[in-house]
C-alpha cells in the first residue's frame, strides 16, 4: 500500500464530537448512581412522561399502524437515501436554499463558521439542534470568537451553567428548578434578585435574557426535524416559539441536518407529526411546527444555507444489521422508558445521543472499536421497554446484541489472551452443548451445597461473578439437577408435587 | 398428548422443583412427559453476550435434541428462554451461515410453548382451582418478566392462572412491568446498575406485604430472591408452576417444612 493520497477518504468514515464517550459506561455509571438529588429528578421526570405519552398513545385506535407505517417509510428513505437526497438537493436549490455537505463535524463547523464570517456577525442565536451538540458547534465557534446564545429553555440552562445536555428533549433534565433558580441567579447578568423557582417566574426570566438577542441577532442557527424531498422543505419541530422567533427573525439562517432527517415527500409528514409528539412530550400535537423552503422574498432570511451532515451516518447505514438506527426521528421515548437511563442519566453515556437510541448510534457512527464506546452496547438489561415505545420501531435490543457481537469480535481479533468473559463463555459452551457434558457438570452441584455451608446461601463470587455478589447471594444448590431426577426417579403418571421436594438445600 | 419438556439449565441445576412440578401439571391433565436427553441451554447468555460462536454450539445441541417427530410439543417453564428458542435461534443460525441449521431451529421454534402459554392456549386451563386441583393459601404478588411480556406478549396468562388457584390472595406488584435488572451478564458487567433496578424492585416487593413474590422465570426470581436474601428480607420467591402445582393435600409450604430459593430462614 502506497501512501498517496488519491483524493479518496478511506471507508467507512466515522463520526467526530460529541459521540465518542470519553470513559467506560459501568465506571461513569457508578458515579451517576451515586448522586441521588439526580436521582430524584430523573426518577419524578421520566415517571411523568411516560404516564403522559402512555396516556395520549392510548387515545389512538390506529397506534400500532402509524409505527408500521413510520417504519416504512424510514425503510424506504434510506434504501433511496442517495436519490432522495440529490431530488432534495434540486428542490431546496431552485427555491433559493444554498446546500453544503459536511463529511464530518470538523467540516460542519468550519462551513458554518464560514457562512457566519461571511454576514461579518460575531453573535448567532440557536434553536434546539442535536446535530449541532453532535459535531460541537457552540464550542467551536466560541473558539473562533463567535458567541452562539442558545434560545431554547432547557438548552440555555445547560448552556449557562456550563454543563452538558443528559437528554435529547428535556437536556435539563436532571436538574430541578430550585437548581435552575440558582443558575440564573449566578449566570444572568441582569436579573432579579428575589427570583423565585416557581416555573413561571423561571420562565419569564429567561424570556427577559433572550428578547433582545433575538430581536438584534442578525444570524441564527438551527437543526432540522424532517427534510421533505419532494419539496425541498425543513421543518422545526418545537414547544417554546423561540424556534419561530429564530427561524423568522434574522437576515441569514444556517441550519444543520443529518442526512438521514429526509422523508421522500410532504403527505409523509402525516403520520410523523402524529408520531413524534406524542412519543415525544406526550401531547397531541406540538405549540409550534415551522417549514421553509428556500427563500421567500421580502419575509424572512434572505440567505437561507443548510449543512447536510454525514459524521458516521453512512458507516451507520453500512451495517445489515445496525441501519434502522437511523431511522430515530429522536423523540427521546425510550429513555423515557428506560429503566438504565432512569437510574444513571444522561451524562453516563458519555454522547450527545444518551439512552438505548444512544446505546446503538453512538458505536454505530463512531465504530465499535474504541474502549469507552464499545462498552455502551452493554448499558441494557435487553428488558425491551424501548423497543415497545419506539415510534418507529426500532428494534434496539436486538442491535445492542448485535453490536455486542461485534464488539466480541473486534476483541478477539485484537487481543491473544482471552479475557475472563471470553473463558467463562468458553466454558459455558462446552458445558451447554451437550445434555451429557452438563449431566457432568451437576454431579458437582452437592459441591456447591458445600460452599454455601451452614447458611445454605452463597454471598462470594471470585472474578466477574463477583459482581453478583455484590448485592445477591445465590442459593445453595440442589443435591441433585432435575435430570438426574428423572433419570433415577420419576415414574410416568405418578404425578409428583412441590411436596415431595427433592431439593435438600431448600429444606429447613 | 406427548409433550417434550425443555427444562432450561438454570431449572435443571438450580430448580430441579419447577421443572418436578410443570412435569406434575401436566401428568396429571393426563399427558404423557418426554424429557429428550441432549437437552442442556437455549444459548441466550452466549447471544446477549455477543458470543454468536459459542452461542452456535449450544444452538445446534438444542434443536438437535428436539428436532424429532417424537413429541407433540415442547414446553418450558421460561419465558424468557423460549423467546430465545423462538426468536434467537434461527437469528444466530443465519449469522453463522448455517442455513440448514436455520430450518430446523424454525420447525423447534415454532411447537415450542411457554408454559402459561400451553396450559391457557393448547390445553384450555381457565381455572387453576378447577381443572388442575390448585391450592396454596398465601399472599402472594406477581412479577412479569420482560421477555415473557415482550417477546412473547405473554400479557397477564400467568397472572390469571395464579389467581384462580384455591385460597390464594393475590397482590398488585406496583411498577411490576419495570425490569428487576437481572439481564444475564448485564448483572455482572454493570452491577451497579442491576443492584440499583433489583432494589427497587425488592422495595415494591416488601411494600405490598406478600409473603412471596412468583413468576415465570427462574433467572429472574434468582436475581430477585438473592437480593431479597442479601437484604435479610423473609420474602421468597416461587415459580408459578409450583404454585399451580401445589395441591390441599400436599401443599408447598411456605415456611417450616420447605424453605424457598433465595429466602434467608
Amino acid at each position: 500500500m502506497s501512501n498517496t493520497f488519491l483524493g479518496m477518504p478511506t471507508l467507512p468514515v466515522f463520526g467526530q464530537g460529541n459521540i465518542n464517550a470519553t470513559e467506560s459506561f459501568p465506571q461513569a455509571a457508578r458515579r451517576e448512581l451515586a448522586n441521588t438529588q439526580l436521582r430524584a429528578n430523573l426518577g419524578h421526570a421520566t415517571h411523568t412522561i411516560r404516564d403522559k405519552r402512555l396516556k395520549v398513545v392510548a387515545e389512538l385506535p390506529d397506534w400500532e399502524d402509524m409505527r408500521n407505517a413510520g417504519s416504512a417509510i424510514k425503510d424506504a428513505t434510506m434504501a433511496n437515501l442517495p436519490a432522495l437526497l440529490e431530488q432534495f438537493e434540486a428542490n431546496f436549490t431552485a427555491r433559493g436554499g444554498i446546500i453544503h455537505w459536511a463529511r464530518d463535524a470538523q467540516e460542519a463547523n468550519e462551513i458554518v463558521t464560514a457562512l457566519i464570517r461571511e454576514t461579518g456577525e460575531t453573535e448567532v442565536v440557536k434553536v434546539k439542534s442535536m446535530a449541532t451538540q453532535e459535531i460541537g458547534l457552540n464550542e467551536y465557534l466560541e473558539e473562533q470568537g463567535i458567541a452562539a446564545y442558545e434560545t431554547d429553555l432547557a438548552e440555555l440552562i445547560v448552556q449557562l451553567d456550563h454543563d452538558k445536555p443528559s437528554h435529547i428533549l428535556v437536556p435539563a433534565i436532571h436538574k430541578n428548578r430550585s437548581q435552575v433558580r440558582e443558575i440564573f441567579l449566578r449566570e444572568m447578568p441582569v436579573v432579579d434578585p428575589n427570583l423565585t423557582d416557581e416555573p413561571a417566574r423561571l420562565a419569564e426570566a429567561a424570556r427577559k435574557h433572550l428578547r433582545k438577542k433575538f430581536l438584534s441577532a442578525k444570524v441564527a442557527v438551527s437543526g432540522a426535524n424532517f427534510g421533505l424531498a419532494d419539496t425541498g422543505t425543513l421543518t422545526v419541530v418545537e414547544s417554546e416559539g423561540n424556534g419561530r422567533m429564530c427561524l423568522t427573525l434574522p437576515e441569514t439562517l444556517i441550519t444543520v441536518m443529518g442526512i438521514e432527517k429526509l422523508l421522500p415527500t410532504w403527505s409523509d409528514l402525516e403520520v410523523f407529526m402524529q408520531l413524534l409528539p406524542r412519543s415525544s412530550t406526550g401531547e397531541r400535537m406540538n405549540p409550534y411546527t415551522s417549514l421553509w423552503t428556500g427563500v421567500t422574498p421580502g419575509d424572512g432570511p434572505q440567505n437561507v444555507h443548510l449543512v447536510m451532515l454525514d459524521n458516521g451516518r453512512t458507516a451507520a447505514l453500512a451495517d445489515e444489521y445496525g441501519r434502522t438506527a437511523l431511522n430515530c426521528i429522536r423523540c427521546s421515548a425510550c429513555m423515557n422508558v428506560c429503566p438504565v437511563y432512569e437510574r444513571t442519566g444522561g451524562h453516563a453515556y458519555g454522547s450527545t445521543y444518551p439512552g438505548p437510541i444512544g446505546a446503538i448510534l453512538s458505536p454505530l457512527m463512531t465504530g465499535i472499536k474504541s474502549e469507552e464506546n464499545s462498552s455502551l452496547p452493554y448499558a441494557s438489561s435487553l428488558c425491551g421497554a424501548c423497543f415497545d415505545a419506539c415510534p418507529v420501531k426500532i428494534n434496539i435490543p436486538e442491535i445492542l446484541v448485535h453490536l455486542r457481537g461485534e464488539d466480541v469480535d473486534s476483541k478477539r481479533a485484537k487481543l491473544k489472551v482471552p479475557t475472563q468473559m471470553d473463558l467463562m463463555m468458553k466454558g459455558a459452551q462446552w458445558a451447554f452443548s451437550s445434555g451429557s457434558h452438563l449431566n457432568l457438570l451437576e454431579k458437582g452441584l452437592p459441591l456447591g451445597k458445600l460452599v454455601a455451608g451452614r447458611d445454605k446461601v452463597i454471598k462470594k463470587l471470585p472474578g466477574i461473578a463477583g459482581g453478583w455478589t455484590q448485592s445477591r447471594n445465590i442459593p445453595a444448590p440442589p443435591s441433585q439437577s432435575f435430570r438426574q431426577w428423572w433419570d433415577k426417579e420419576h415414574k410416568p403418571g405418578a404425578a409428583v408435587v412441590p411436596g415431595t421436594t427433592i431439593n435438600e438445600g431448600e429444606q429447613a | 398428548m406427548k409433550i417434550a419438556l425443555f427444562a432450561t439449565c438454570i431449572v435443571d441445576a438450580m430448580y430441579p422443583r419447577t421443572a418436578q412440578a410443570t412435569v406434575a401439571l401436566l401428568e396429571r391433565l393426563g399427558h404423557e412427559v418426554v424429557f429428550p436427553s441432549g437437552q442442556a441451554c437455549c444459548g441466550q447468555m452466549h447471544v446477549n453476550s455477543g458470543y454468536f460462536k459459542e452461542a452456535h454450539a449450544v444452538v445446534a445441541n438444542h434443536v438437535e435434541a428436539f428436532d424429532t417427530d417424537d413429541y407433540d410439543v415442547a414446553v418450558a417453564p421460561s419465558g424468557s428462554c423460549v423467546a430465545s428458542v423462538k426468536h434467537q435461534h434461527e437469528l444466530v443460525a443465519r449469522r453463522c451461515g448455517d442455513a440448514a441449521l436455520e430450518a430446523r431451529a424454525a420447525v423447534v421454534g415454532a411447537k415450542t410453548y411457554e408454559l402459561s402459554q400451553l396450559l391457557t392456549d393448547v390445553l384450555g386451563i381457565t381455572n387453576a382451582a378447577e381443572q388442575l386441583g390448585s391450592y396454596f393459601p398465601h399472599k402472594v404478588t406477581y412479577h412479569p418478566s420482560c421477555h415473557g411480556m415482550r417477546l412473547l406478549r405473554l400479557e397477564d396468562r400467568q397472572l390469571n392462572l395464579l389467581a384462580s388457584v384455591g385460597g390464594i390472595e393475590m397482590v398488585e406488584l406496583p411498577e411490576a412491568e419495570q425490569c428487576c435488572g437481572f439481564g444475564g451478564t448485564f448483572s455482572m458487567k454493570n452491577a451497579d446498575v442491576s443492584s440499583a433496578m433489583n432494589a427497587d424492585k425488592a422495595a415494591n416487593i416488601c411494600g405490598t406485604g406478600a409473603e412471596l413474590c412468583s413468576g415465570g422465570d427462574a433467572s429472574c426470581l434468582l436475581h430477585i430472591g438473592g437480593g431479597l436474601s442479601r437484604q435479610g428480607s423473609d420474602v421468597g420467591t416461587l415459580h408459578f408452576a409450583e404454585i399451580l402445582a401445589s395441591t390441599l393435600e400436599n401443599p408447598a409450604t411456605v415456611s417450616g417444612v420447605v424453605k424457598l430459593a433465595g429466602s434467608k430462614r
